[in-house]
Parts: C-alpha cells; structure tokens; sequence
C-alpha cells in the first residue's frame, strides 16, 4: 500500500517544519505550498489525499483554495483540514459552509491533530 | 373703499348744491323779468350791467361757502360715523379697553357715550371669561413646569416632532448637541421650534427608522423603538426613537432621544483592537510552539541537529510572542474597526425590509423565502440594509439581472441570508472587490464598505454556485441574538417656553404658502437699526433684532439680536433715535458674518417688519456681497394696519399709534428687538381683524397688501 499523501498549505515556516517532521514521521508523504495558488496547482497536480490548509494565504486566500477544490469535479475525495489562527464561530462556520470536513484553530496539540487526520483519511478507501 | 368713496360723494354733493342755488336764483330773476315793462328792464339791465362782475364773483365764490357748510356736516356725522364703526371693531375685535373718542355733531357724541357704555359691559364680560381661561392656563402651566422639571434632570438631548419632521418639543441638551458645528464653520444653525430636524440629522436614518417602527407597530410589538447612529460634525450619536401615537392608535410624530457616544465609543474600539491584537495575533506563535515542543517530546530518538531546529523556533516564536504582547499593550490605540451599537431584530424583518428598499432603489423583483422565522439578529440595520442593497446592485449589473430571490436559513448560532440568482456565476476575485467598494452612509459623506459593515456585525460573506443546475448564491452570514426586553421610550419631555404641541395639527409642509391661514403660520419678525435712512447713499444695518411667531405665539426666547459694526459713522440724527453710539460698535462682526446667520435664522419662515420696505432694502443692498438672498414672502404691519384701519390718516399707522390703539405694551423701542417684540405682539392683534375683512390665507394678505401700496402713493 502506497503511503497516503498529505499537502501542508501554510507561509509560516515555523509551523510547516513542526507538522513536516511529525507526518513524515507517522509514515505520510508530505508536500509544500507556502500560497494558495501554489497550494490549488499542488493538489490539482498531485492529487493528494488530504490537505492541511491555512486561511490566510498570500494570493488566495484558503477560503477560495477550498472553495476550487470542491467546485472541481477532479477531484472528489480530497479531505479538507483548515488550520487556522482565525478563532470565531462564524470564521469556521464559513469554512464548514464552503467544503471543509474539519476547522481546527491554532493552537492545537499535535496529538489532536493527528487523531482528526487519521479519522479523516481512515474513511477514505486507501488508494 | 369708505374714505375714497367720502370724498367722491362730498364733491359730487357740492356739485348738486351749486348748480341748485344757481337754477334757483335764475328761475326767481326769470320770474321777475317777465313781470317787469319795457323800461323797467332797461333800467335792470344797465344796473346789472353795471355789476356783471360782481355777480359773476358771487356766483364763482358760492361753491366755497357751501363746501365749508358740507364739511362742517361731513366732519359732524358721515365721517364721524365711519371712525366709529373702525374703533368699534377694534372694541368687539382685540381692544376692549378703547373707548370711542368725543367729537363730531351732539347726536353723534350722544351715540358715542351709549356705545362706550356697552363697550363697558363687553369688557367685563370678557373679563370674567378671560379669568376663567387664565385659571386653566394655569394649571395647564403647572403640569408644563413638571415636565419641564423632569426633563431638565435627563442628560440625554430629548426632541418631539411630528411625522414631517417639524420640532415640536426641545431640551436644553438637544440645543447644546444639535448647535454644535464642527471647528471653522461660521455660521451655527439656530434649533427652534417649527423647524425641521432634517436640518440638523440626516433624513434617510429617521425615515428608515420610522418605517422600521411601523412594522413592528403593524406586528403588535407593544412598545416599539428603533435604534441607530449617525454621525454629525465630528460626533457620534445614538439615537432611539419612539412613535409619539394619539388615541386612534395611528402615528402622529415621534420623540427622539440622543446621545453622544463617541467617547465611548473611542474606548469600546481601542479595547476591541487589543483584544482583537492578543487573540488574532497570537494564535499563529503559540501554535508554532507548541507543534515544536509536541514534537521534541513525542520524538525523543530525533538526531540532535534536528532537535536544535525546534529548539531556534521555541526561542524565535516566544521572543517574538514577547515583542507582540508590549507592543500590543503600548499601542492598544489604534481603532481597527469601530463598534457601532447594534439593536436586536428580527431576521425575517429584516429580508422584508431589505426587499422593499431592494425593489424601491434597484427597480428589481426580489422574491423571499424564509426558512427562519423566529431567529433574532443583533443589527445596524440601517448601515446593513444599505450595504446589502449596494451589493445586491453591483450584482444585478455585473449579471444583467431583473429578479432575485432572498432566501433566509438558519442554523443554530447562525443565519445566512442568500441572494440567490438563476444564471452566469460571479467572476473570479468579483466579490472581494466588491466588498471594498465604499457606498455613502449618510448625507454627511461618511463612507463605509460592505467589509466595514461585516466587520461591525461579525459577519461573514461568500459565494457557491451549483454549476450544474446554475443557481448562485452570495452567502451572508450572521450571528444570532437573543433579545432582551426592549427598554421603554424615554418618559415624555420638555421645557416649557421650547413647545408646541400645537405643531402636530399643522398641514403638511409642502402644501402652498399662499393656501395656509395666517393664523398658523411661522414668522420671524425683524427689526434693523441703522446710521442713516439712506442705504443707497452708503449707510448700513448696525442691529438686527428679531424673534419667532409660531402658531400664534410670540416665542420671546427664541430670538436673534446682534449688534454689527458698520466700518463707518453713524448719522447724529439717527443716533438720537436708537441711542447706539460707535464705541457700542467696535469689536462687533461685520453684516458679512452676521447676514448668514439671521438667514439661518429665519429660514423657511415669513418675514414680518413694519415698513418691511425701508428694512428689505438694506437686506437687498447686502445681496451681492454676502450672497445671502431672502426670498421668503414678507408682510409689512404697515400696510396690514391700513388694511384694518383705513379711516386713520397715515400718521396713525406709526407703530406706537397701532400698538397704542391695540392695546400693546410697548417695551424698548427704537431697540431693533424691542420694535420686533412690539410688531409681533401688533401682528398677532392684527390677524383678527384682517380676518373680518375677509384677509385669512397668507395669499390674501400679500395681495391686498400690493393694493395698498399702489394706492399709497405718499409711501
């Protein structure tokens, strides 16, 4: 069985060297995008299993990356993660609206996180 | 008409008279003659002859004679009777302290005595009802001085008006709030009673709010009141605003209570950017921190090179942390976003009131469809139903739309308000640039974006199009409220000299001047003072005095009285009269500040002056260099005063002469607000009397006023 892919979306290199090592780690291959149209090319292109993605994004914004991803018929079974510092109800509210399968607000324990990611993925067929 | 017509008949009645004395003696000589013979007449006339002249003179001088015996008779009775009848209608109409003046033929003064004698029984009469009206004034003053009380006391500016927006009702904190100018502006506005608000707040806020209340009168609420804020001259004001209803239940007027929140408002949005500065901002860091150090934990065997490029991002994310945290602390100033106060509504109310401006401003249909009735929403809704009817615009020209449908969902701590189209999707990026486009909030050119807006309300905004069945949807979405009992409108108001609940029963304000009754109308009254009589020969207007007439009353506290230095001297003879002298002078404005300022003052009103002629001249001199015109219609007590009283010579339409036969107390004259005071106490006995001639409409005055003049040639 081929390793389930995951695409961090995320321009702060802090966070992208954190949840890198640990995915990696946990036996997933992991891509890169630091801006969202980098992140909307990186997943029509390599069709990952999941995305982690930040809402505020330089180019577009993770709002209108989701909001591709769901309009696109390519690509239907890609989970959606948005990670995000934007912390009110109706932020994530929006999110959910738009086709995102989980909102998690940062901060967040990499523990969490990786349980919402395994759940995610595990009812996902494995490719 | 009387004293035209006098003359007329004592010239044609002289006429008669001599042409009889004439025809007489001739009949009586041509008698003669026949009886007398032939030398008998030539004697005669060689006598006569003799004497032509003489008779000729006699014949010439009789019209004399007689017309000083026809107007020792005239002055005696016809005349005489004619001045009686004008004082007796002043008697029965606004004087019953006159009594009629002794003179002419002993009948006549007999005839006078009787009339003095019922005059004396009028007066009592009245008198007696006169002190049980004072009575009930009385006690109507009291329950007015309670109020007035009561409303002192409220440190909120209080206004009553009707459903047009005439002020029928102030306090004292609603002068200091609405006269207030933003710095440099010159000239206040003055607030008083029978003006209109609109002049002081921006309409569309009052309109939208009212419409809002009868909504929810409509609905059954049992005391509805509609909240917003506006904005005027650098402040910022809560209003809250109540129908004012009479007994049928149907709205009559509204009261109006304001606040000044931009204090606090100032403290609200620097508190809300701090804490806005220590969530937001902080989330990102401590998110990075903390995957580090799950890591470094969760991964002892991790090679050390490794573990040093987690250890740099705890020291770099928690130094920067620290930096954030002062700066955020020190700053904590800048307003990100200002919290304007919001009030509770409901959200099917709000789609139907946003339909209606929708299909009133866009000429679009818009459809509903409501999924949630009952959810309250915390809303600007003034501010939100214009951002969205903006945005419902730009989409119907950007998709060439006629018709969209407002469909309403709810869900739990949300409701989402969707603009919902059949057809071509929004372009890429389209809606982020609309939400920065900026629309007029108010007619004092504050501008706000549909992303303030969002911002104001914690609300979010997206588009979703179902490409295959091509339904469009913008996504507005709101958090949900719940409401808290509506707090009861402010208790009534007012001081009593700042009323007149007589205002409610006034026409509506468009309806022509002409058409409306004296009686009711709104004047300002207005006296100058001078340094000379001659305007076009360079002197000028050194003291406006004037004062408002509303509805019957004298408004004494409302006036305007303004000394004005001339930049010149001032005539000795004119300064005889008002007693002002240079040195009262210096430091005073000039007409060029102080014209704009009684313009603003007596804006939509009559003017009224005596001899208004002599005082508009002055004005109109001003014209081009202030650019201030008034173009409301005058009336002049003058001409009014000959109007009532054509028997008296035209020296007793001189001010104290009418104040005097009126039964005015002079005070103060020749000072240019003591003359206004005294012409408008004049004005107000002359209504009456003008009315017996039949003069009731502003139209009927002006008219007979035209007459007047043109047959006054010495005027």
């Amino acid at each position: 069985m081929n390793p389930q892919t995951i695409l961090i979306a995320d321009d702060e290199p802090n966070i992208v060297i954190s949840l890198e090592y640990m995915l990696q780690r946990e036996g997933y291959r992991v891509l890169i995008a630091c801006d969202g149209q980098e992140a909307l090319d990186t997943a029509l292109q390599q069709r990952p299993d999941l995305l982690l993605l930040d809402v505020m994004l330089p180019r577009l914004s993770g709002y209108d990356v989701c909001q591709k991803l769901r309009e696109n018929p390519d690509l239907p079974g890609v989970r959606i993660v948005m990670l995000t510092a934007k912390g009110r109800e109706a932020e994530a509210s929006k999110g959910l609206a738009l086709g995102a399968d989980v909102y998690v607000t940062k901060p967040f324990s990499t523990r969490e996180l990786l349980a919402t990611i395994r759940a995610q993925l595990g009812a996902t067929p494995a490719a | 008409m009387p004293r035209l017509s006098l003359k007329l008949k004592l010239a044609l009645w002289l006429l008669l008279a001599w042409l009889l004395v004439l025809a007489v003696v001739g009949l009586v000589a041509a008698g003669l003659w026949t009886e007398l013979d032939s030398d008998e007449r030539s004697a005669l006339r060689a006598m006569l002859q003799a004497r032509l002249t003489l008779l000729l003179l006699a014949a010439l001088l009789l019209p004399f004679v007689l017309a000083g015996v026809l107007k020792l008779l005239v002055n005696a009775y016809p005349a005489r009777a004619l001045r009686m009848a004008e004082q007796l209608r002043v008697i029965h109409g606004s004087n019953t302290a006159l009594r009629i003046e002794a003179g002419g033929a002993a009948e006549m003064q007999q005839l006078g005595v009787e009339i003095n004698v019922l005059a004396e029984a009028l007066a009592s009469a009245r008198g007696d009802v006169q002190s049980r009206i004072a009575e009930a004034n009385a006690r109507l003053e009291l329950e007015r001085n309670r109020l007035a009380a009561l409303m002192s006391e409220l440190a909120q500016a209080v206004l009553v008006c009707n459903s047009d927006g005439l002020i029928l009702l102030y306090n004292v904190g609603a002068g200091q709030l609405l006269e207030r100018e933003s710095p440099g502006a010159e000239v206040g506005r003055r607030i008083g009673l029978g003006r209109s608000l609109y002049g002081f707040i921006d309409r569309r806020p009052i309109e939208h709010a009212q419409a809002e209340i009868a909504q929810r009168l409509a609905g059954q609420v049992a005391r509805p009141v509609a909240r917003f804020v506006t904005a005027r001259a650098g402040r910022l004001l809560r209003a809250q605003l109540a129908p004012v209803l009479d007994p049928g239940g149907a709205t009559v007027g509204f009261v109006l209570v304001l606040e000044d929140i931009t204090r606090s408002v100032e403290r609200n949005s620097r508190l809300d950017a701090l804490l806005q500065q220590l969530t937001e901002g902080t989330r990102a860091a401590v998110a990075n921190i903390r995957a580090a150090a799950d890591n470094i934990e969760q991964f002892p065997d991790m090679h050390a090179a490794q573990r040093q490029r987690f250890n740099t991002v705890i020291r770099d994310e928690a130094e920067a942390l620290s930096r954030r945290l002062e700066s955020a602390l020190a700053q904590g100033a800048d307003p990100v976003r200002t919290p304007w106060p919001l009030e509770d509504m409901l959200a099917s109310d709000l789609v139907q009131t946003l339909r209606r401006n929708i299909e009133s401003s866009l000429g679009l249909v818009a459809g509903i469809e409501v999924g949630a009735e009952q959810a309250w929403l915390t809303v600007d809704s003034y501010a939100l139903v214009r951002a969205l009817t903006d945005l419902a615009g730009r989409l119907a020209r950007a998709c060439t739309l006629s018709a969209l449908v407002l469909e309403l969902t709810g869900s739990g701590r949300f409701v989402r308000l969707a603009l919902r189209w059949h057809g071509a999707p929004l372009g890429m990026g389209q809606l982020d640039d609309w939400e920065q486009q900026t629309f007029d909030l108010d007619a004092f050119g504050h501008l706000r974006s549909l992303r303030d807006v969002m911002a104001q309300h914690g609300a979010e905004i997206w588009s979703l199009a179902d490409r295959s069945a091509g339904i469009n949807r913008l996504c507005l979405q709101l958090p949900t409220a719940r409401p808290d009992a509506t707090p009861a409108a402010a208790s009534a108001p007012g001081r009593p000299v700042y009323y007149d609940f007589d205002l409610f029963n006034r026409p509506a304000a468009a309806s022509e001047l002409d058409e409306r009754s004296l009686a009711e109308l709104t004047y300002t009254v207005f006296d100058t003072e001078t340094t000379g009589l001659s305007p076009s020969e360079g002197d000028e207007i050194i003291s406006i005095g004037a004062v408002r007439l509303v509805n019957g009353r004298l408004l004494r506290q409302e006036c305007f009285d303004q000394l004005i230095d001339p930049r010149r001297a001032i005539h000795a003879d004119s300064q005889r009269v008002h007693g002002i002298s240079a040195d009262m002078l210096a430091g005073q404005p000039t007409i060029g500040q102080v014209l704009p300022a009684f313009h603003a003052f007596a804006e939509d009103t009559v003017l009224v002056a005596h001899n208004a002629a002599f005082d508009l001249r002055f004005l109109q001199m001003k014209e081009a260099a202030t650019g201030v015109r008034f173009t409301q219609p005058v009336l002049d007590t003058l001409l009014l005063s000959a109007l009532a009283h054509p028997g008296h010579a035209d020296a007793d339409h001189r001010l104290e002469k009418i104040a005097e036969r009126l039964g005015v107390p002079i005070i103060g004259r020749h000072s240019a607000l003591g003359d206004a005071i005294v012409t408008g106490d004049v004005l107000l006995k002359l209504i009456p009397l003008l009315a017996d001639q039949g003069i009731r409409t502003l139209g009927q005055a002006l008219a007979a006023s035209r007459k007047t003049v043109y047959s006054r040639l010495t005027y």
